[in-house]
């Protein structure tokens, strides 16, 4: 009887879970598909955010994401092929990176925003200012490029663990294979292992920039603008973002009212950009874990 | 003399690989050292701490509010305990929100619920893990704080209670995934055993597999804690950001990082406020970095029990 009432309420826990998130999304798709259309995601912010669109921000966080894919995926990929191909299994060394790894994961996002700042544009920056440019102020202030170096170390656990997923679920025989065949490591490593490992690596890429777009903390001080009259062309411009537009116009808008319709149908966008990614993760990663147990 | 050129390619491509293996490593390590560096004049520089000391921040100051956090007022006060006590006060809320309905879920889908359930609810939980914090936030600050509001019959719109709710939100998943991982690693001879001795499901699921699985429930609990006490865009949006030194959860709040993500963007650089930013950051830091620590030598404990049992 006892039992009963409490497996009836590990299941009410469900339900909650489940009904909170439809609210969320229910809320946010009901009233941010009303005002959505195409010319909203093509048109500039007009009026201090009370009419117009939404394209700059849009512009921005896709040049904001694929400087970053293109930084942490090769580093993501050679981590990854370190600890599964490389070293020696069960090492020390392993064991160190792994920890590294997950604790970097658990590192609080407004902390890698104050580290961009630190590092990237105060050590990094302004140190390649003076060294190249005479000290005029070039690489030294905020930055795309900064913002998305920041992100990119944000999500190098996720492309590390979606990438060492794949390399596990590669039979070992196809491997041993390949050495008896005389491949050295390298080229075991980049004729058999990577090429089946795409999806993997496809996936790591996925998560991390649907991870990265949505990130806002790190990108306060490292290169956002909450209005820019024009679009990000060279590495040191600044950008604006959709999750930062989200936050400014929510927290800063002089009208709520005026800007609400815009609010929503803007964080409408975002969803539906980190939605899409996700599944798409999600679906190129149920395919791996099936060929994982084939291979079993 | 080209196979020779071949080989030190190859060499310089497997230093390479060596070397990016070091990249978390040094990630963490310059992390630290860049934060701190920042942080470092409260303790050294007299400026600085003529201004904002470890006693200033810490100790009760003189005047009718002993503990206030106003640092751009004509004369600085950088008490940081209201924030300490913000945090926790937002993190509380969210803990308590969050763990026994994750946990709860945890334990149906693992041990009572059919499977269809199960691949029902695990790709609501990725849909939820998704939502990027500054939505969450938005929806904390737009519609989810008058029903809070309402529901609890609060003066303020802006709240711990609502903050710690949409924190919840974010933690649900961290704690749910874990859980589930921790409770599904048991053997399935721990079951088969306990029902053969003629313990119902729930006895089996809440003596046996509950028990067997707590290293990493714990771990999971730790993981959402962390991550709760780093959050930063939904509580920046959703609880009103008043620095008050109050435990009453219906005044409006302010955390730690929350006070981070808001000044450091007007703050003159290299000023005692700047410091005291960067030595806020330098906890969170430190504090996230010993919760990692301690979950990871829960899990450790986990598998090693499991793996001597099997």
């Amino acid at each position: 009887m006892m039992g009963r009432f409490f497996i009836a309420l590990s299941a009410l826990c469900c339900a909650v879970i489940v009904a909170m998130t439809a609210f969320v999304l229910g809320d946010i798709a009901y009233f941010g598909w009303e005002k959505l259309t195409l010319s909203f995601l093509l048109a500039a912010p007009e009026q201090g955010m009370a009419a117009g669109g939404i394209f700059p921000a849009i512009f921005g966080t896709f040049f904001l994401v694929l400087i970053m894919t293109v930084a942490v995926i090769p580093l993501g990929v050679m981590t990854a092929v370190y600890l599964n191909e490389y070293a020696p299994k069960h090492s020390r060394l392993v064991q160190w990176v792994r920890l590294a790894i997950a604790n970097l994961s658990g590192v609080p996002a407004i902390v890698f925003g104050l580290f961009g700042l630190g590092f990237f544009i105060d050590f990094v920056g302004k140190g390649m200012d003076a060294a190249f440019f005479g000290s005029r102020l070039v690489f030294g202030q905020p930055a795309i490029l900064w913002a998305a170096l920041t992100l990119a170390l944000l999500t190098l656990p996720t492309v590390v663990v979606a990438t060492e997923e794949a390399l596990r679920a590669i039979p070992d025989s196809h491997r041993e294979v390949a050495y008896s065949l005389g491949a050295t490591r390298l080229q075991m490593v980049r004729r058999v292992v990577l090429p089946q490992a795409i999806g993997g690596i496809l996936t790591g890429g996925i998560l991390a920039v649907s991870r990265g777009a949505g990130e806002v903390a790190p990108i306060l001080f490292t290169g956002a603008a909450y209005f820019l009259p024009y679009l990000p062309k060279k590495l040191n411009d600044q950008f604006m973002e959709l999750g930062y537009h989200i936050y400014v116009m929510a927290t800063q808008s002089p009208d709520v009212e005026a800007t609400k319709p815009i609010l929503y149908s803007t964080v409408f966008v975002l969803l539906a950009l980190t939605f899409v990614l996700n599944f798409t993760a999600i679906w190129v990663r149920s395919r791996i874990r099936r060929r994982l147990r084939l291979a079993k | 003399m080209r196979t020779g050129g071949i080989l030190s390619a190859e060499k310089a491509v497997e230093a390479l690989i060596r070397l990016s293996a070091f990249s978390a490593i040094l990630g963490l390590f310059l992390i630290f050292v860049f934060i701190g560096k920042e942080a470092l004049p409260v303790l050294t520089s007299p400026e600085a701490r003529k201004e904002a000391g470890l006693s200033k921040l810490f100790l009760p100051q003189e005047g009718p509010r002993p503990y206030s956090w106003q640092p751009v007022s004509e004369i600085p006060k950088y008490s940081i305990l209201p924030l300490f006590m913000g945090t926790l006060k937002v993190t509380l809320v969210a803990i308590l929100f969050a763990i026994p309905l994750a946990l709860g879920a945890a334990l149906f889908t693992s041990e009572f619920a059919p499977d269809w359930t199960k691949e029902l609810l695990k790709p609501i939980i990725e849909l939820l893990a998704g939502i990027p914090s500054v939505v969450l936030g938005f929806f904390a600050l737009m519609v989810m704080a008058s029903c809070v509001q309402d529901a609890f019959g609060i003066i303020y719109r802006l709240n711990a209670v609502n903050a710690g709710i949409a924190l919840g939100l974010a933690v649900i998943p961290i704690v749910y995934t874990m859980a589930d991982d921790a409770l599904t690693a048991v053997p399935k001879s721990y079951r088969e055993a306990s029902i053969a001795m003629g313990a119902s499901a729930w006895q089996t699921a809440s003596k046996v597999v509950f028990p067997a699985a707590l290293p990493g429930i714990l771990a999971a609990c730790v993981l959402g804690f962390g991550r709760a006490i780093g959050e930063t865009m939904i509580v920046l949006m959703a609880s009103g950001n008043a620095p008050v030194m109050t435990w009453a959860l219906q005044k409006p709040v302010r955390s730690l990082s929350a006070t981070v993500a808001a000044e450091l963007g007007e703050v003159v650089v290299g000023s005692p406020h700047y410091h005291v930013l960067f030595l806020i950051g330098t906890l969170l830091f430190v504090f996230t970095f010993a919760l990692n620590l301690f979950a990871h030598w829960f899990v450790r404990r986990l598998q090693r029990k499991i793996l001597g049992a099997a």
